[in-house]
């Protein structure tokens, strides 16, 4: 998920051509008060006019609870987003604040249901209420970390190593998991230290998470590198899944790879792999077997 | 010493029987930092020339202070590569009544030789020189300052010239060999305080781009050559100095790495990118027309296997041994690519000239491939477009354009086509890179030309390809 800031017109028109699986238009933090009317007209435009392909368009809108908030959901839910992020969310009912102000829009315009929810945590609070937010709404799709605010929270400072993030990075991806929905983890925002970068994508795939926040496309090859499954990864994966055909096919309960039986959570595994990479293009639906 | 050539600049051009309506010659080596031009068509100005005609093989932002002596009638025509900054922006309103005659550098080596551009007096600027007129662009003395390297385009000049005079800042002992520029065609020795000022024949050092754009052009460009068919053990490879042209440099260095590939030589204008795959092993020889930085001027003053060639060696097209008969792959840039492969590197979108021809139509005609890296968008200008505003390279030399957008074949290379495809690469095709680029940004305006000829743009054989007019 790439940031691109909501008051910059040459970032927004062409930030999918690097190849991000979803782009995130922010209203909130990149837009100083005084720009915040006319980003929003931009990024409503951008939404209307651009051809971002199939590219997943999110817009982080400023809090419900300031002047900006609401404006922001009627403008991005009328030009058609994919989903709203909400910033610093710290309980469920304020998910469902705003999915009352979405379906509002959306019934004006006749599109009941459309947009999804991202709720961003930022915050002690929000922390301790990760699975109530999760699961606050059918629209909730994922929950992200932001690690600056919370860290400021916690009364701490932000390290090369995270260990100040690594109880919010578990708990989210647990309340994620539990909830049945996607987590992503925070930006890393220093340009110049790839191989740092590359450590935390490590890192924060081992934990669980679906995928990094970026802020350059320069990010953008480190995070794919690392979340891509390998050739024999791939390979394991689909003699899994070759195993599970010839067991429903022979009518069997058991599933054998190579002669050894094959657990469940090896199964959704292998499922996840291939899923992964058929969204990577690393392999097409049809080669999966 | 006996026989020496050393004089002022003043009794020089008196020797050189230099009269009005005459040609005078230049190189650009030094290119932004370069002092000789305007010195010596000061002195011309104050010794009361007339109607001079200026061959330069280009011209830049620097040479401002020649408007002035266009306006005194003592330059009336000018024939260069190219045109930038104040000088370009005048010409392009229509300061001169002759238009500006633009040449590749292949074109005009060639033009120079078969007499069609024919020079009365050249004057040429050295790092270098002995009394007797052996000159060079690398360092000879430890009180060289001016170092440009390769002295390319000058050697034609130097060569068919009526009469030479070699300007210098650092006057060496006989014998300063070997030399570009032999004493036996030189005439006269002039020492004078600066030739040029060589920090400004580059932007600097090696910096890789960090614009995520060039970035991504470079890569999609370097799958295009990888895949092209033409990747092979013992290719040759010319490459431009843009940022996404150098970035190209550093990804198919990856995979010459790790495929064990080498390049016979690296051809052009020669940068410090090139000079380490060089010095890496990857590169056999550096053929150096022009050093683009300050580690490639370096690195010909001190290799035998870099070598400096003159602009007819490197890139006529009446000459076949010349080397861009033997490139096989070359990555250029555009200011605009049309939907017939036309491309346009000299006049901007706003009508005005600021570009140089350089040898862009030499290698995209000789070589076994020419890929041109354009962004599809630069800003709210758009650079596929119908119609190129003013032709310098024709389709019929393009092969492939690589955008952001997508890479698009000319219909005539079928066989490229193929390989790119079969290697994943998302080839488009060049008339709906045009429509997107029209659904982005619009229909420009027309633009508002005159109708007086401010320039015309010569074909490498000598034919008119386009003509420039006033704006």
């Amino acid at each position: 998920m790439m940031f691109v800031p909501g008051n910059n017109p040459g970032m927004m028109a062409d930030a999918h051509i690097y190849g991000p699986d979803s782009i995130m238009l922010d209203l909130e933090d990149s837009v100083t008060i005084t720009e915040k009317d006319a980003a929003r007209l931009l990024v409503y435009n951008a939404l209307r006019s651009i051809d971002y392909g199939t590219t997943e368009m999110v817009v982080r809108i400023n809090p419900l609870s300031t002047p900006y908030g609401k404006k922001d959901v009627e403008a991005v839910v009328k030009a058609g987003v994919d989903v709203i992020r909400m910033p610093k969310t710290e309980t469920a009912d304020e998910v469902r604040e705003l999915e009352a102000e979405i379906l509002r829009v959306e019934k004006e315009i006749g599109a009941e249901g459309r947009t999804q929810i991202m709720a961003a945590i930022e915050s002690a609070l929000g922390v301790v209420n990760a699975f109530q937010i999760a699961s606050a709404s059918k629209r909730m799709m994922g929950i992200a970390l932001g690690a600056e605010d919370y860290s400021a929270n916690l009364k701490t400072n932000r390290t090369p190593g995270g260990a100040e993030l690594l109880l919010a990075r578990e708990t989210i991806v647990v309340a994620a998991r539990a909830a049945g929905i996607a987590c992503f983890d925070t930006v890393y925002s220093n340009l110049d230290d790839m191989d740092s970068f590359r450590k935390e994508v490590e890192l924060i795939k081992t934990l669980g998470f679906d995928g990094k926040s970026i802020i350059n496309p320069r990010q953008i090859e480190v995070v794919n590198s690392v979340f891509v499954p390998t050739e024999k990864e791939i390979n394991k994966a689909r003699a899994v899944i070759a195993g599970i055909r010839e067991a429903k096919a022979k009518g069997s309960g058991v599933i054998s790879v190579n002669g050894k039986m094959v657990d469940r959570p090896v199964v959704l595994r292998a499922e996840r792999t291939i899923a992964l990479a058929v969204a990577a293009g690393v392999i097409s639906e049809e080669q999966v077997l | 010493m006996r026989n020496s050539k050393l004089t002022s600049l003043e009794e020089a051009i008196r020797r050189s029987g230099l009269k009005n309506g005459g040609t005078i010659s230049f190189h650009h080596h030094f290119r932004g930092g370069d002092k000789v031009v305007n010195m010596v068509v000061d002195c011309l100005a104050h010794m009361g020339f007339k109607d001079l005609h200026l061959a330069a093989s280009s011209l830049s932002d620097v040479h401002e202070p020649l408007i002035e002596h266009i306006k005194n009638g003592v330059i009336t025509r000018i024939s260069t590569s190219g045109l930038r900054g104040a000088l370009a922006d005048a010409v392009s309103h229509g300061l001169m009544e002759q238009p500006v005659v633009f040449r590749s550098h292949g074109g005009r080596g060639s033009a120079i030789a078969s007499g069609e551009l024919k020079i009365d007096v050249a004057f040429l600027g050295a790092s270098a020189a002995d009394e007797l007129g052996n000159a060079c662009g690398v360092p000879r003395s430890e009180n060289a300052k001016s170092i440009c390297g390769s002295l390319g385009y000058a050697l034609p000049d130097a060569r068919y010239a009526s009469h030479v005079i070699v300007l210098t800042d650092d006057l060496v002992p006989y014998p300063n060999l070997p030399a570009g520029i032999r004493g036996a065609d030189v005439e006269s020795v002039v020492v004078v305080e600066s030739v040029g000022d060589s920090s400004k024949i580059s932007a600097g050092a090696i910096r890789d781009s960090k614009n995520p754009r060039d970035i991504l052009l470079a890569k999609q460009a370097a799958k295009v050559v990888i895949n092209s068919g033409l990747f092979k053990d013992g290719f040759s490879i010319q490459t431009g100095t843009g940022g996404a042209s150098l970035a190209v440099v550093k990804y198919i260095r990856e995979e010459m790495v790790s495929r064990g590939i080498k390049a016979s030589f690296a051809l052009g204008g020669i940068t410090a990118h090139m000079v380490k795959l060089h010095e890496e092993g990857l590169i056999g020889r550096l053929i150096d027309v022009q050093s683009f930085d300050k580690v490639a001027a370096q690195s010909i003053a001190s290799d035998p296997s870099h070598v400096e060639v003159s602009a007819v060696e490197y890139a006529s097209g009446q000459h076949t041994g010349s080397a861009t008969h033997a490139l096989d792959i070359v990555i250029l840039s555009a200011l605009e690519v049309d939907t017939s492969f036309n491309v346009n590197v000299l006049v901007g979108s706003d009508g005005i000239i600021r570009g140089a021809i350089g040898g862009h139509q030499d290698t995209a005609a000789d070589s076994a491939l020419s890929i041109i890296v354009c962004p599809l968008l630069r800003g709210r200008i758009p650079c596929v477009v119908p119609k190129v505003t003013t032709l310098i390279t024709p389709g019929s030399s393009v092969d492939v354009v690589v955008t952001e957008y997508g890479v698009a074949v000319n219909p005539a290379r079928p066989e490229i086509r193929e390989r790119l495809v079969a290697a994943g690469i998302k080839v488009v095709e060049i008339d709906e890179l045009a429509a997107k680029a029209t659904a982005i940004i619009g229909t420009p305006d027309p633009l508002p030309f005159g109708d007086k000829v401010v320039g015309v743009v010569m074909n490498r054989d000598g034919s008119v390809l386009d003509k420039i007019y006033n704006i």
